[in-house]
């Protein structure tokens, strides 16, 4: 048995020209870095050690700091709630973040239902699954707007009653019940029925962080492009491989500039040639670098 | 030509953007369907104290849990799928554990969204009320003198006393609950000693007659 079987295929080229380790650096801090908000949340009413309240619809860090999801309040108001200070603090405060770090960093480092997505894909490579229905990737907006229409019509945070983010870090805190039927629903329809159908493509919760996204200061560029071989790794391991054409192929800026990337830095970790680099807006040229 | 393909291209872009709205709204009504059936089952959740009545307590509480977990007693759960209530909102089940009245009422407090009122001060606390749904069981009624969820109540005296009564022929003292009292703790139905809580909190709407409607009923 060679664990490297368990290498996923569009890691291959990246294990090759720099190792196992160098080529999953990004997906490892990632794994961490989910891994350690949720813990947080769990000392709490696991272990009693109270370093944050609440979990991530809202919560309360060093018995200070409020922090609150800009999403699930904004449904809240479109449902009639009257908005009150801490909740709107700690929802500033978390949109003010994601707008440095980028917005769908929650996707790609925070939310739990990433990793369950990405297990589908995982397995997706490995069994040789190809179906893919083809999905509009602009249905999570429509979603979005639908959820916000929904919440207005029923004086509730509407998508709450289905959420599978909110349901999937609930399972860790407190309790989830028969929710992980969801959880479920959504790993099959990533393995059977379409690549990457619901954070690429469903989920209301990555399109609004997506818009936040737009703005974000971090971003990943292709700042070495002209190294490319066109060897596509990155287009496979990417969630969201439109976001790459722009900055790779094009002519202009080398940023990635769409709201839709996670910087998940998974091209970072399969390019074989070290096309791309986790930069910022400000470092990098909006126009063309170099010759 | 070129005026008649952005002609076509302008009709394009109004059959796509109608087609959005249309699958929007479809995809609004039909979630806005399923929370409707879904707060049908909330009728009967009893939730913390100091919330908001049900309809603004729906749109404002985020589910975060914060009073879950700032409650001692363990009284309050974030509701799962398969339980009643909405899923992710806080409730209690008093017959597992009642709300015990903290003076300082810190669950309401630890709320961020005013979902439940900060301020509230205890005895104002409107969970609901205790009604003696199972009289039959009661053994207050069966002319002895159990009298326990009398002697539990945190505002016995106020909220619920004893009353003098007969039935079939007997004369019996007869749990009364005051609902102008009565927070709807629980204590009550938690120590209630027949198989399923003789007394048991409901929420209020469900719990009192409400004023009467025909002219008999109504305040003269
Ligand atoms: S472009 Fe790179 S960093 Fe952005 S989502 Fe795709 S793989 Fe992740
Ligand atoms: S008042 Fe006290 S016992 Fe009652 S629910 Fe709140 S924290 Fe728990
Ligand atoms: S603290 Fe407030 S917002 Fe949070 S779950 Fe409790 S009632 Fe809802």
């Amino acid at each position: 048995m060679n664990a490297r079987w368990l290498i996923a295929d569009s890691r291959r080229l990246g294990v090759q020209a720099h190792g196992v380790l160098r080529a999953h650096k990004w997906w490892l801090l990632r794994r961490i870095c989910q891994i350690s908000v949720l813990g947080l949340f769990m000392l709490g009413p696991m272990a009693g050690i109270w370093i944050a309240r609440g979990n991530f619809a809202a919560s309360q860090i060093g018995g200070v700091v409020p922090l609150a999801d800009p999403y699930i309040l904004i449904q809240g108001l479109f449902g009639g709630a009257s908005p009150a200070i801490p909740v709107v603090t700690g929802a500033i405060i978390i949109a003010l973040a994601y707008l440095i770090v980028g917005g769908r960093v929650y996707c790609g480092w925070v939310c739990p239902v990433n990793i369950v997505t990405d297990a589908a894909f995982w397995l997706r490579e490995k069994t040789g699954l190809t179906r893919d229905r083809k999905l509009d990737r602009r249905s999570r907006l429509g979603i979005l707007a639908a959820t916000l229409l929904a919440s207005a019509l029923t004086g509730t945070v509407a998508w709450e009653f289905v959420n599978p983010v909110s349901l999937m870090q609930r399972a860790f805190i407190s309790g989830i019940g028969f929710g992980w039927a969801i959880i479920l629903a959504v790993f099959l329809l990533d393995l059977f029925v379409s690549r990457r159908a619901w954070c690429g493509h469903l989920c209301p919760v990555g399109a609004f962080y997506g818009l936040i996204g737009r703005g974000s200061l971090v971003r990943v560029a292709a700042v070495n492009r002209d190294a490319c071989t066109d060897c596509g790794a990155c287009f496979t391991i990417c969630p969201e491989p439109h976001v790459i054409v722009p900055g790779l192929k094009g002519t202009g800026s080398p940023l990635i500039l769409s709201g839709d990337c996670q910087n998940c830095g998974g091209c970072i970790d399969a390019c074989p040639v070290d096309v791309f680099r986790m930069t910022t807006r400000l470092t990098v040229p909006q126009a063309r670098e170099g010759g | 030509m070129a005026s008649s393909k952005r002609k076509m291209n302008r009709r394009t872009a109004i059959t796509e953007t109608a087609r959005a709205a249309g699958a929007v709204c479809l995809g609004g009504f039909s979630l806005a369907a399923l929370v409707h059936m879904a707060r049908q089952a909330d009728a009967r959740a009893l939730r913390p104290p100091g919330a908001q009545p049900e309809a603004d307590f729906l749109s404002a509480c985020v589910r975060c849990g914060l009073c879950v977990q700032a409650c001692p007693y363990g009284t309050l759960s974030l509701a799962e799928w398969g339980q009643e209530p909405a899923v992710g909102t806080p409730f209690f089940t008093p017959r597992e554990v009642p709300c015990y009245m903290c003076r300082d009422v810190p669950c309401a407090r630890a709320c961020p969204t005013g979902a439940l009122d900060g301020d509230i001060a205890i005895r104002d606390a409107n969970m609901g009320v205790a009604v003696l749904v199972g009289h039959e069981d009661c053994l207050n009624y069966k002319g002895m003198n159990c009298s326990i969820c009398v002697r539990v109540c945190p505002i016995r005296g106020d909220a619920i006393t004893l009353e003098p009564g007969e039935y079939n022929g007997r004369r019996i003292m007869i749990p009364t609950v005051h609902s102008r009292h009565c927070t709807g703790c629980g204590t009550c139905e938690k120590h209630c000693v027949t198989g399923h809580a003789s007394i048991r909190v409901l929420p209020r709407d469900l719990g009192l007659g409400g004023s009467g409607r025909n002219r008999a009923g109504r305040k003269a």
